[in-house]
């Protein structure tokens, strides 16, 4: 599913590399955690999935495509197959939760029809039926990652990328929204988070793969914080 | 759907920045205007040259004791000259009834000429004006021509004044163009920033380029025509009150500019107005948003 070939990534002014020489396989509905230091290169692999940055060396598949070699206007349609979540949720504070995620629909081309149908569904899945007219400012910090989440997963992508979803989240929250992200990995689903909250890796005991100064230092099947 | 939803983030766009839109607009319009003048200029000049240079002669002037002999050798080489189209000779006489003519209006100055003191010429139309300078060589020395004087060179005094004033109005219409232009460029910057969110969201889950632009370029093709129409307005009503109206006496001495001349003028206008804006914002996005 995803492959990292040897991907180097020096960001312009950087006295070293974010990323050095780094080789990961990931297959098809795995979930694993990378973790480490802050500025040891983690979420610069959950970049250049998205092709925001593009690596100095090396090749990075995904979904059997070279996201190296792409051609920019192949990206968009790209990043349809790649749910996203993050630290800051990224929701839009004038609309309501419905749509939110509506709106990630509308914008690919499809229909309100189609929104009407898909919109409720996913927000009952992520536990938030009943709140779809709520705005961000409404909802608690949860329930906004909720709603981000809603948005990454409403397209059913093959891949759901999260930058340290629980970051801003207390622990109880984090578990409620890793179960959430454990449940959307069982249907398929392949997750990748980056994080460095402990208590959550040593309770899933999913793979783990360790960086440090952008080199991996461990990869290990069912793996702690360590 | 999708066409909708373009179709009213232009026009939200375009209230939410309603003092830059405008501001946009009026430099546009102002901008387009001259453009369009200075069209319209371009266009009556050439049909003006067209007009008048039909006509044109040159006037070879005789000295008042030429010989019978001169005259026959002169009229015999300007017919044998194949720079030369028509030959006409205009007698004393002839000049004088011409002369009466011309100046009905002042008798006092026709009586205070004798018919006698005009000179004879010979007027000489060319098969290409632009060869005047060739016959005026040819001629100039011959015994009893006493001035060449090219009818174009007075025209063309007339034409270098309407060149002048249509390069002052194509630099100032280039130098509203830059404002323009510049305008255009922060109200989409604005519009852009105004809407990072919703950018960063549509690019995150896909959105395909076009339409993430579409809406800020077609904001800035929106102010484009309507300063395209508010300065083919402003057209319009200089024709109405300046050419038809105040300046009318040097609008019917020169060749009258027609209607359909200044309605040539709005697509022309539109069009660069239109395209202009549209890749002013299109190259600004690229810097701008980097989709």
């Amino acid at each position: 599913m995803i492959q990292l070939e040897q991907v180097t990534k020096t960001y312009p002014k950087a006295s070293r590399p974010s990323l050095d020489s780094v080789s990961v396989s990931i297959e098809k509905g795995e979930f694993v955690f990378f973790i480490g230091p802050s500025g040891s290169g983690k979420s610069t692999i959950i970049k250049l999935l998205l092709h925001e940055v593009t690596p100095n060396k090396g090749r990075v598949m995904v979904n059997n495509k070279d996201v190296t070699s792409m051609r920019s206007w192949k990206i968009p349609n790209f990043r349809r197959s790649i749910g996203c979540v993050f630290q800051d949720f990224r929701l839009l504070p004038n609309r309501t939760a419905y749509e939110n995620v509506a709106f990630a629909l509308e914008v690919i081309g499809k229909t309100k029809a189609v929104a009407r149908r898909v919109v409720p569904e996913v927000l009952e899945l992520v536990g938030l039926g009943g709140k779809e007219h709520r705005y961000p400012h409404e909802l608690s910090g949860g329930e906004q990652q909720r709603v981000a989440v809603a948005r990454a997963f409403v397209n059913r992508p093959l891949i759901l990328l999260a930058d340290e979803p629980t970051g801003n989240l207390d622990p109880d929250t984090s578990i409620e929204i890793m179960r959430l992200l454990d449940r959307i990995n069982r249907t398929g689903t392949t997750v990748v988070m980056v994080t460095h909250d402990s208590n959550i890796v040593n309770q899933m005991r999913r793979r783990v793969i360790e960086i440090e100064s952008g080199r991996i230092v461990r990869d290990q099947a069912r793996g702690v914080y360590g | 759907m999708r066409l909708k939803y373009v179709l009213s983030e232009v026009l939200v766009g375009l209230w939410r920045n309603v003092t830059m839109t405008i501001a946009m607009i009026i430099t546009m319009a102002v901008s387009l205007t001259m453009l369009g003048a200075s069209g319209l200029m371009y266009l009556q000049v050439d049909a003006m040259k067209d007009a008048y240079y039909k006509d044109i002669e040159v006037s070879i002037f005789l000295v008042a004791g030429v010989t019978e002999e001169q005259r026959t050798q002169l009229q015999t080489d300007l017919e044998g000259d194949p720079l030369v189209r028509e030959v006409k000779y205009e007698s004393k006489q002839e000049a004088y009834e011409r002369f009466q003519k011309l100046f009905a209006d002042s008798p006092d100055l026709v009586k205070a000429v004798q018919a006698d003191k005009l000179p004879e010429s010979f007027r000489v139309n060319l098969v290409d004006p632009e060869q005047y300078q060739k016959i005026f060589d040819t001629y100039k020395g011959r015994e009893g021509i006493d001035d060449i004087i090219d009818q174009r060179r007075l025209l063309e005094q007339i034409f270098n004044i309407l060149g002048a004033v249509q390069n002052m109005a194509l630099v100032s219409a280039s130098v509203m163009a830059i404002a323009a232009l510049l305008l255009v460029a922060n109200t989409i910057q604005v519009a852009a920033y105004s809407k990072r969110r919703e950018v960063a969201v549509m690019k995150l889950v896909g959105a395909s380029n076009w339409f993430i632009q579409a809406p800020f370029v077609l904001e800035a093709v929106v102010a484009g025509l309507l300063g395209a129409i508010i300065g083919f307005g402003a057209l319009v009503l200089g024709k109405i009150f300046l050419l038809d109206g105040s300046l009318r006496d040097l609008t019917d001495l020169l060749t009258p500019i027609e209607w359909s001349t200044v309605l040539l003028m709005f697509p022309f206008m539109a069009g660069v107005g239109g395209l202009v804006s549209a890749v002013t914002a299109w190259v600004t996005l690229r810097f701008y948003l980097r989709v």
